[in-house]
């Protein structure tokens, strides 16, 4: 057999990323920032992620949940198998692999003009972080805007400077399933929010990320706010391995996450959650 | 002060869609309450006369636990429903709430809604009704608190 084309650089080929700096965000999450050993930084869009490739031990598609102004790519990491861990465990100046960035992106342009409400669970803030940001430094942009973040206790809660910093510019509202007495914040779920934020139904884009449960209990709450299904926007979620759609672990229905996804319109990918063995 | 009262429940969700009558019945139990910061709504085992709708502020449903003090259950925001141990015997309260800022609120005399609800079979269906639309709203939030969403997932 002979290759006779070489393959893509950065997509089928992991390239070398060093750390720069990793910070502990919660007990089992972090975020790093990477730099290109060679050639230039990739251009990312919020929302797409990466295949993070620790040598020896596997990868794991991570969001990227920030770009630098000089082009470093920040991945917030939450150490749940063998892969992640490690990735959490890396040491400023260690080298990982990376593929990417892959999958599509946040719509963030349709939205202008009109309301915009953001809605994360948990680590599902990461891949909405720079979008908020976007929002934020284009406020001019868009209506009213409304981030909507939970998470199971407070010392869960990502980015709590940021979350102060956004508030200038944003209607911000946390809360946490569970918390003792000395937190003075909201107790209860995150879909529970959307009752009360400010958006006009009719004119609002919706921008959700979580678990999947979650997920499905924003969208009915914003359904029942006026929000069409066509603009709430998800981003799934399953089993990815090769990440360029070549393998199929990560089919949901007629649609390959990586290559289709990992953002629908609720509208797409609706009648397929839930759905067993999907 | 029951027409300032009539106008004021035409706006809580909970009475949306009611007719002026039901409004003005409804009203004949109500009144206008407030508390400070930090002030006790309601008490654990003590009689539950009363529920409140929520119209500024913010409470906590809390429950006292030995060797842990108080946990926060949920908070509750302007516009929810406070308190529902008013409708069915024993008529105690199985929760504390307290302010957590400053609320007002709009309280209803439970055993003044309930003679009402006796005697007319359709506001106490409407009632009922909307209610149950309430405890199953807070059941299903509740269900998803068990399920523990934010468990272990490798993508992130």
């Amino acid at each position: 057999m002979s290759v006779t084309e070489p393959l893509t650089p950065g997509v089928m080929v992991p390239q070398p990323f060093r750390v720069l700096t990793r910070t502990q965000d919660t007990y089992d999450t972090f975020t790093l920032t990477f730099e290109a050993v060679h050639g230039e930084a990739p251009v990312i869009a919020p929302g797409q992620f990466m295949m993070v490739y620790v040598f020896g031990i596997g990868e794991v598609p991570i969001s990227v949940s920030g770009v630098s102004e000089h082009g470093e790519v920040v991945l917030t990491v939450r150490a749940v198998g063998a892969v992640s861990a490690a990735i959490c465990a890396s040491r400023e100046g260690s080298v990982l692999g990376m593929r990417g960035p892959l999958g599509n992106s946040w719509p963030i342009q349709s939205a202008c003009g009109g309301d915009v409400v953001v809605v994360a669970g948990g680590i599902g803030l990461a891949p909405l972080r720079m979008l908020i940001r976007h929002v934020i430094a284009s406020r001019q942009d868009f209506s009213a805007f409304s981030v909507l973040y939970g998470a199971r206790t407070p010392g869960d809660l990502l980015y709590l400077d940021e979350l102060e910093d956004w508030r200038k510019a944003s209607d911000v509202a946390v809360t946490v399933d569970r918390a003792d007495s000395d937190w003075h914040g909201q107790v209860g779920v995150v879909p529970k929010l959307v009752s009360s934020a400010h958006f006009v139904g009719d004119s609002t884009r919706a921008f959700v990320c979580g678990p999947e449960v979650m997920m499905d209990f924003t969208v009915q709450a914003l359904l029942a706010r006026g929000v069409a299904s066509e603009r709430i926007y998800l981003s799934m979620e399953r089993h990815m391995d090769c990440g360029v759609g070549l393998c199929g672990h990560c089919q949901l229905g007629p649609t390959l996450i990586c290559r289709d996804g990992a953002v629908y319109t609720y509208a797409e990918i609706g009648r397929w959650m839930g759905v067993r063995e999907l | 002060m029951p027409q300032q009262l009539d106008s004021l429940l035409a706006q809580i969700p909970l009475f949306e869609g009611l007719n002026a009558e039901t409004l003005t019945l409804l009203a004949g139990c109500a009144s206008n309450v407030s508390f400070e910061a930090g002030a006790p709504i309601m008490r654990r085992g003590d009689p539950a006369d009363a529920f409140y709708v929520m119209r500024h502020g913010s409470a906590v449903l809390e429950t006292y636990i030995p060797a842990r003090g108080a946990v926060t259950i949920e908070t509750l925001e302007a516009g929810e429903v406070l308190g529902w141990s008013w409708l069915f015997a024993p008529y105690r309260w199985h929760l504390d709430a307290r302010a957590l800022t400053h609320v007002r609120a709009t309280a209803f005399d439970g055993a003044c809604l309930r003679g009402k609800c006796q005697n007319d079979p359709v506001l106490g269906y409407e009632l009922m009704s909307r209610f149950a639309q309430v405890v199953i709203e807070r059941l299903q939030w509740t269900r998803l608190r068990l399920i523990d969403v934010y468990g272990n997932d490798e993508r992130h």
